[in-house]
């Protein structure tokens, strides 16, 4: 016990003496110290999806083996930019989409319509966090009810996270928001067959930037129809 | 403590820098002084080696010396004044060189040979003493005049402070640049850089095959992360793994038999194992959190692991030949992305301290964490073949760049080239 104490005395000595050697090329971090001023600095972890306000109607999954025909190309239209206010974009523009679900979505190649409300393909998530929130339901149920009515259309539900932390552990925690909006999706009905979830993690921000502006914009979940 | 024998770490700190000292003194009669609480880097001199005219490369000595210089052991006195500079041992005269305040020097010469390679004879002295602690020769192609200087300077690194040196090593890493993303491999010191694969959409997560030969990586071409394992001699490529969902993060197997993968085709990012040939993937957990980020131990015993499972993601490992998960990390609401250095007993991470990313290091033996870096953006490292040395990816004014650090802390460099760099991967 002594000698190890003795032994951890000329350690601390050893250790400070050495905590001043640091002779090296100084690494220049004068751009990191800059982003943590204006960063929230912490990590997305999200925790296990949860689905609100979702109807449950299952049905038996059914295989679809066909892909929609590539015709003219959509423009894809994001949520709208969000207010100062809000922290989840995109749900000021939801009111409108819920109405006009039953009539004008069913059409084959309606998705290719940038009036439809089909071409509302965002659902944006809170940071930690992988539930939709219930304004984003509108979304979920036109492209359910249009799925449903189509089953040879196919969706790539492309989960994203923010900057954040670790590249892979990102792509992990966008893969639970992409799930999280095919199980939403599955119990509106639409057979697992014409949905895959896959994460891009933080790989593709819809926003460039380094500060919760670019963050809350970039913590998504997108709906892509095969072939479009 | 009721062990008879002191904690590993204890060794480490106490002992390491006399054994080092001791290994200074039986080299070179070297010690590290520490004046000031500032450390004495190593002076020495290079003379230029003899090189025909007509032999295509840099001169080696100009190579070495800039390796030497940005290690952080060693500074280099200038050889100017010292001329006629020496090229063979006859000529080296050793006072002269005492009195530059050398205590090293290098000399060195470059032969052609009749079938057109080159032979490279060089000699490393010990000023002080008088004394020959090298004289060697390396043959290498024409063109091959750069790989002889990185193989001389761990010669030089070695003799001069007792452990092994980095210089010989490659890294892999990926470019983004132009909206392109470039999978690239260079020598250690980032130089003589080749593409090996590139694409308009995000390459990940490079994993070094343990013979050299092949790199697994995830490409995001299709749209979805899928992993592949591509060949370095012929560039041939083959998909390992494209499931229903994400694949990504792979990890080789000590043997290069199998991979570690993390695909999303069950349930949430989860790993599996999966021959290097393709073929069915196993599971080899089921957690209710997501698991990520596999890496093996280099004994083939555990497999290392991020996950959230605990509430916050956490370092974990699991014993391959079956049993329960352990939790590695404690300290900290985020430890992620394990490396395990070549001999097994460390760990690097990534750890989020005040809401920066750093490095940190782990001893597995006594569980002591220490952070090396400090700067905030920190991901992705990567042990040097010889563990003493940690690659990883940081951001400097908004830019990616690849840095090392010592194991202990004390040593930092960044490594210098153009556009955005990140996932960083140490060649075995």
């Amino acid at each position: 016990m002594i000698r190890q104490s003795i032994l951890a005395v000329l350690a601390s000595l050893l250790l400070a003496a050495c905590s001043g050697m640091q002779t090296e090329a100084p690494i220049d971090e004068s751009g990191a110290a800059a982003r943590v001023s204006t960063a929230t600095p912490v990590t997305e972890a999200t925790r296990a999806p949860t689905v609100t306000a979702a109807t449950p109607e299952p049905r038996p999954g059914t295989a679809v083996g066909t892909t929609a025909p590539i015709q003219r190309p959509v423009v894809e239209t994001r949520a709208l930019p969000p207010s100062a206010e809000q922290t989840v974009p995109g749900a000021a523009a939801m009111a409108p989409v819920a109405g006009a679900a039953k009539t004008d979505v069913i059409t084959p190649g309606a998705h290719r319509d940038p009036a439809s409300p089909l071409a509302q393909r965002v659902i944006y998530f809170e940071f930690d966090s992988a539930v939709i929130d219930g304004r984003f339901q509108p979304i979920l149920d036109v492209h359910a009810a249009y799925l449903k009515a189509n089953p040879g259309f196919k969706v790539i539900l492309q989960g994203h996270t923010d900057e954040r932390g670790s590249r892979e552990y990102n792509l992990a925690l966008g893969q639970r928001r992409a799930e999280s909006v095919r199980q939403a999706m599955t119990l509106l009905g639409v057979p697992d067959g014409q949905m895959e979830a896959v994460s891009l993690g933080e790989e593709k921000p819809a926003v460039e930037g380094h500060d919760e502006s670019a963050w809350k914009m970039n913590r998504r979940t997108e709906i892509h129809y095969v072939g479009e | 403590m009721t062990s008879p024998f002191f904690p590993f770490s204890v060794w480490l700190r106490t002992l390491l820098p006399l054994l080092l000292s001791a290994a200074l003194q039986a080299h070179a009669a070297m010690t590290i002084e520490i004046v000031g609480g500032a450390a004495k880097r190593i002076p020495v001199a290079l003379a230029p080696f003899a090189m025909p005219a007509g032999v295509a490369g840099e001169n080696p000595a100009a190579v070495i010396s800039a390796n030497l210089a940005r290690s952080g052991y060693f500074q280099i006195v200038s050889a100017k004044g010292q001329e006629p500079l020496p090229t063979r041992p006859e000529e080296v005269r050793m006072p002269v060189w005492r009195a530059a305040g050398a205590e090293a020097l290098l000399i060195g010469q470059v032969l052609p040979l009749p079938d057109g390679r080159l032979e490279v004879r060089f000699w490393l002295y010990d000023v002080p003493r008088q004394s020959e602690l090298a004289g060697l020769s390396l043959t290498v192609p024409a063109g091959g005049l750069r790989s002889a200087a990185h193989r001389i300077s761990d010669v030089v690194h070695e003799k001069l402070l007792g452990e092994p040196g980095n210089y010989s090593g490659r890294i892999a890493y990926i470019l983004k640049q132009n909206g392109w993303f470039e999978l690239q491999v260079a020598d250690a010191d980032s130089q003589n850089a080749f593409t090996v694969a590139r694409s308009p959409e995000p390459i990940i997560s490079p994993a070094w095959s343990p013979d050299g030969s092949r790199l697994a990586y995830v490409s995001f071409e299709k749209k979805k992360p899928i992993v592949y394992v591509q060949r370095l001699a012929d560039g041939s490529r083959q998909v390992l793994a494209n499931f229903r969902g994400s694949n990504s993060a792979p990890a080789w197997s000590p043997d290069g038999r199998q991979l570690a993968v993390t695909l999303s085709r069950d349930a949430v990012s989860q790993i599996y194992l999966i021959d290097a040939a393709g073929g069915e993937p196993r599971r080899i957990a089921s957690s209710p959190g997501l698991d990520t980020e596999p890496v093996f131990s280099p004994d083939g015993q555990w497999l290392y692991f991020t996950s959230d499972r605990g509430g916050s993601p956490q370092i974990y490992r699991i014993p391959l030949a079956g049993g329960q998960a352990q939790r590695m990390t404690f300290e900290g609401g985020y430890n992620v992305s394990p490396a395990i250095s070549p001999d097994g007993r460390m760990m690097a991470f990534v750890h989020r301290r005040d809401g920066r990313f750093q490095i940190a290091v782990m001893d597995l033996a006594t569980r002591q964490m220490q952070v090396l870096t400090d700067t905030s953006f920190d991901e992705s490292p990567s042990f040097a073949p010889n563990g003493r040395s940690i690659l990883y990816a940081t951001l400097v004014n908004g830019r990616g760049v690849l840095a090392t650090v010592s194991v202990d802390g004390r040593v930092r460099q960044r490594l210098s080239q153009t556009g955005d760099l990140r996932e960083p991967a140490w060649a075995p």
